[in-house]
Formats: structure tokens, sequence, C-alpha cells
């Protein structure tokens, strides 16, 4: 196992320091990635999927649970060299390509610096052709141009292949992209989606890709795990959880794709229904306000993610309702 | 045609593009970032400031042309007979007055209206997009993504225009957010039959809702048609290129390739047909010449491929095969 979270739980407290409310924005999350593997964290805007991204990047300090790298706890990781070595091996790609590169610097310095900072053994040499390497590995041609060009000159997605550059910089084991592809244009994403696979292909790294849109997740991720309000609602392979939706909330985003292909349905209730902000929350099922399927039980009872069939779990009361068997730990 | 004013000379943002739009009617237009979809709207809202003007072309809306009409005389059509949605709820909302307040200025800027009944259509336009009427007491913050959108719709409404001019309202919205919004768009305008220009980059979106597609690339109308034949059939090689670039949720998984290249910079669009660096039909006649429009009753493409008499439909399978 790679990286593998149990019970991640990162509250924020809200409303100025003597309030004691508090925002719960990931609670009680298992998560696993391997080596190699392509997952992708599918929730609305609010749910806790970026907070997830950086309790994993290390840039917050989750409440409570535990992350472990390859069976390290990253609490136990004390010293700066330990921690700018896992910074190295578990970098960040950001959403917005036009503020995560500073204008005033080529881009050169980002890949320049991250070397530095992680591969010191490298000479200046050795350096440049690495940089230019990793351009053209992340389509950037010709590299010796591009590395001695500014932000400004190069376009939304250019600017997001650097982003990847930069991260392989490093020599990463996981990715973790927040959003990459939202920002830029409809004809251009596909060809960053293309590089998350090709590179988890060529470089063999793991990537944890976080979106909101589920039909992209589909064509690169081999798992998908489904957020709502903080909650792991869903996970499984991909298709599997796409062919057969097993949580309510991720029946109510497959239907909501917008898709030419799908037959022409109007019929569908305009559903008004938002994603809670969920500050100081009581036990019971975050969906149930929005279900049509919520029974007594969902809201006194925070369902847990149940194993239905073959690494898919799903936490919804009504639909393991028919697993006889006793509770189960749901991990994927 | 639509051009800013920039130091390095002006910019086409928008170029000899000519649309009609029937009563009641639902008109998409896709295009990427840049590509003049929103200059284009503005134009026709008559909202352009400078550096931004309208350097020829007319706009005819009830009659009228709406380029040399004078500010009165457009205030008297501006929010009754049409009105304006824009893309952030957020921006467009003054956020120190209420929803209510904000309901009633936009009213009294075009009517003198008595309170009473100024408060009873203010709360009529509310529940037609499904707020609860407490919510004229809310300020823009206190609501949701989806409601402050659904409150700019009910602002848009207040009169009953023939025309609401849409500018990507659903961009900022969750997907379940966003088809909500749609349906319950396309359901106000079958109640009242006003027609909707729709601006958006995500044709998908519209794909269910639209009855005519317009794609635009660099400034220019390149297809037109309707909605589930430019789906169907795309003619022009862009649009084709953009209907490979959604990922689907249904059937095989497929690998996509998208289009190459990025979309060109308006201040130096490329020679000849603008698409032609990205084109994977790119002909010796694209480099140097722009393409000619063709035509098929309605429906229009700008494209070399239809030239000398194609049947378009056909030649374009051909070259796919």
């Amino acid at each position: 196992m790679l990286l593998e979270a149990t019970g991640l739980t990162r509250h924020f407290r809200i409303g100025g320091p003597f309030s004691g409310r508090f925002l719960h924005a990931v609670d009680d999350m298992d998560l696993t990635i391997r080596q190699n593997e392509i997952v992708a964290l599918v929730g609305e805007s609010g749910s806790g999927k970026s907070t997830v991204a950086r309790l994993l990047a290390m840039l917050y300090r989750p409440t409570a649970g535990s992350i472990a790298y390859r069976g390290r706890p990253l609490g136990s990781m004390r010293s700066r060299r330990e921690i700018l070595s896992y910074h190295g091996r578990v970098p960040m790609v950001f959403q917005d390509p036009y503020s995560s590169l500073s204008p005033v610097y080529r881009i050169s310095h980002g890949l320049e610096r991250a070397f530095k900072l992680h591969r010191p053994e490298l000479s200046s040499e050795q350096r440049q052709e690495e940089a230019e390497r990793l351009l053209s590995s992340v389509g950037l041609t010709p590299p010796s141009e591009v590395l001695h060009k500014y932000p400004y000159e190069l376009s939304g997605g250019q600017r997001q292949r650097v982003g990847f550059a930069q991260a392989l910089a490093c020599r990463p084991e996981l990715i973790l992209a927040d959003e990459p592809v939202s920002m830029l244009d409809v004809s251009i994403r596909i060809g960053l989606l293309n590089l998350m696979a090709e590179l988890r292909r060529r470089e063999r790294v793991s990537v944890l890709y976080i979106t909101h849109d589920i039909a992209s997740a589909r064509y690169v991720a081999d798992r998908l795990l489904v957020m709502y309000a903080g909650h792991l609602v869903e996970s499984g392979p991909a298709e599997d959880v796409l062919s057969h939706p097993k949580h309510p909330y991720t029946q109510l985003l497959l239907s909501a794709v917008p898709d030419p292909r799908a037959p022409i349905a109007l019929t569908g209730r305009a559903e008004v229904g938002e994603p809670p902000r969920v500050v100081d929350p009581r036990p019971g099922c975050r969906f149930r306000f929005r279900c049509p399927y919520a029974i007594d039980e969902c809201s006194r009872v925070t369902p847990r993610l149940r194993l239905l069939r073959q690494a898919h779990t799903a936490a919804c009361h009504v639909a393991t309702s028919d697993l006889d068997m006793p509770e189960q730990e749901g991990l994927p | 045609m639509v051009e800013y004013a920039a130091a390095s000379g002006p910019v086409r943002a928008v170029d000899r593009v000519s649309l009609t739009l029937a009563p009641g009617e639902f008109l998409a237009i896709v295009g990427e970032s840049g590509c003049g979809k929103s200059s284009l709207l503005f134009a026709i809202a008559q909202l352009l400031s400078p550096p931004a003007e309208i350097v020829s072309g007319s706009v005819r809306f009830l009659g009228q042309d709406m380029v040399t009409l004078a500010d009165e005389d457009l205030r008297h059509l501006r929010w009754r007979s049409y009105s304006v949605v824009m893309q952030s709820a957020m921006n467009a909302l003054n956020p120190v007055m209420t929803i209510g307040e904000q309901l009633r200025d936009a009213t009294l800027a075009h009517e003198a209206m008595p309170g009473r009944m100024l408060r009873r259509r203010s709360e009529e336009v509310m529940r037609l997009v499904g707020i609860d009427p407490v919510h004229l007491q809310s300020y823009p913050h206190q609501l949701s993504g989806g409601m402050r959108q659904r409150a700019m719709i009910a602002m848009a409404l207040l009169f009953t225009p023939q025309l609401v001019i849409m500018d990507e309202p659903t961009s900022a919205l969750d997907v379940v957010a966003q088809r909500s919004l749609m349906i319950q768009i396309k359901a106000l305008q079958r109640e009242f039959g006003f027609a909707v220009l729709f601006v958006t980059h995500d044709m998908s979106l519209v794909s269910h809702f639209s009855d005519r597609l317009a794609v635009m690339y660099a400034g220019q109308l390149v297809e037109l048609g309707g909605t589930r034949q430019v789906f169907k059939d795309s003619l022009h090689p862009y649009t084709v290129g953009l209907m490979q670039s959604f990922p689907s949720i249904i059937g095989e998984r497929q690998v996509l390739q998208g289009i190459p290249g990025t979309p060109p910079d308006l201040a130096r669009p490329p020679a000849g047909c603008r698409f032609h660096p990205r084109c994977p039909h790119v002909m010796p006649v694209c480099r140097v010449e722009e393409s000619p429009v063709f035509t098929r009753s309605d429906d229009l493409v700008r494209c070399h491929l239809y030239a000398n008499g194609h049947g378009p439909i056909a030649s374009i399978h051909q070259r796919h095969d």
C-alpha cells in the first residue's frame, strides 16, 4: 500500500476563537492508494475533497485519524528533511494554472528549485538535461525554448503541464491533482487527462485525481471515491460504481451529468436541494434531507461504508439493508 | 463586428456573425474562452462599453435596430422586452442590498409601480424560480450559489420579457444544481414563451435543452444548425473535435484525443481559416484563404471542405473514413 488514511478527520473552527462551533470538512474517512494507480475523488464543491488533498499533502494536520505513507505514519515525521522528502514523494498540482506559477520567474526556475531541494546530487548539466526531459515528457516542445519562457507566454493548458513537470521533478510516487483541468477549455482538458494516464504508465506514478466531473473521473481512474458533505459515501472500481451506483447520492450525481449521448430525458424533477454546510452535525446520514429513500434509521445512525460486492462499498442504510451479514469494516 | 481597442491596434472579437432568433426559440452559442461569445451577447444586448464597440453590423429586435437606437428608446426595451442573466451572480448582485430591494430597484427603473403590487410581483417571480419569498429579505451572501443564480433569473423575469439573454448562468454551479437550473429555465420558457439566447462553453450542457446550436471559434460563427443535428452530424472539424473532447459516462470507455493546440490569440489570428493550425483535415487552401459560409436552409458551416457543391453530410462522412 502506497498511502493509507484511517479515520481521517478535519474540523475547522468557525465564527471566531470562542464560538465553539466547528465545520466538519472531512469526517472519519478511510482511503487507500496503491502503487501505480489512479484514484478519482469525486464530489461537489464544499464536499471536503480539497481538504482531503491538503491533509494528504501535509498542508493541514488532521483533527483525528492518521495517514501512513508506505506504512510510516505522517505524524511521526518530525525532522525537516523527512517532511521535505515526503513533499517530494507526494507533490501537489493545483487547480488554477494562472495563479500557481509565479509570473516573475521563467519556467526553468520552478524545475531548478525542485531539483535543488529534492535531488541535490544532480550536476548543473544533469539538471538542464532532466528539465528538458521532463518538459518533453509532459508534451511541452521544444523543451529548450519552453524552459526560458515566462508563464504569461504559455496558455492555460501548457501552464498546467508545467505544473505536472514540476511535480515530476521531485521524482514523486503519488501526485495529488486538485481539479487540474476544471479551469481549462474543453478542447484542452482531454489532453491533460491523457497526460495523467501516460505518466502513470511511463513514470509509474500514482495519481489522486480530485474532480467534480464524474465523466472525466471515469475516463482516467481505476477506482472512484465519492464524497458527500465530508463523508465518503461510495467507493469501488470505476466501471462498477458507474454501472451499479449504490448510494442515492452517486445515483443523483450520475443522473445530472450532461451527456449528449444520453437519451433525452427532461422528465427529471428540478432538484432544489443543496449540499449542506456541516456545522456541528448530529449523527445520521448527511444526504438524508435530499434522499428519496430515507428511512427512520438514516436520521439516527451515521451509515458506515459496507462492502456490497467485490471492492465496492457504500455507506447507506437502504442500499446495504439486504446484507444480512454482521457489520463489517468496509475497506476497499 | 465588434472590436476592442488595444494599444497594438483593434482586436476583432466578433467577426461578421449573423444570427436570427425566432420568438420562443432556445438558441445556444458555444465556444471556448476568448472566442467572442460573450462579446457577441453584450453586443446584442447593447451592453458593450469602451474599449469595445460595434464597428459594423446591426441588431434588429422587434423591428428596431438596437445599434442606432437612442439611449432613451433603448431604456424602454431593456428589461421589459429583453433581460440579461449574467455569469457570476455574486458579482452581478449588490452585496449590501437584499434581494427584495434589488428586485424593487430593477422594477422601478423601468416602470412606476405601487408598493403592494411590487411586493406581489417580487414574490411571484421568486416562487417561479423555486425560491421561498422569505428570501426577499436575504442578502446575496446568505444564499447558495444556485439560489443566487435563480434570483438573477427571477429578476430577469420581472416583466416577462420576450427575450432572455443568458451568459453562462450555470458555470459556477455543481452538476446537480446545474441540471436542476436548466430544467427550470426550460420549464419557465415553456410557460411564458420567451426566447433564450444562451452562451456556454459546455456544449453537452445544452444538448438536451436548446433548439439550435451555434458554434463560435476565434470570433467567427463556424457552424449553426439544429441541436440534435449538430450533435449527430457535426460539419465543421472544430465541432467534430469538440465532440471528441467529452468523456462519456455511457457505453465503452474510449480514448479521446481532444483538439491539439490552443485557440488563437484574437489580436493575431492565423491567416486563412482560423482553425487551420489545429485542423486534422487542413488543405493548402485553408492556410491562405478564409472559407466562405456554406448554407443549407437555415444551417450554415464555414469550412473549405464543403466547397464545390459537396453535399455537406456526404463529404464529411467520406473524410472520416
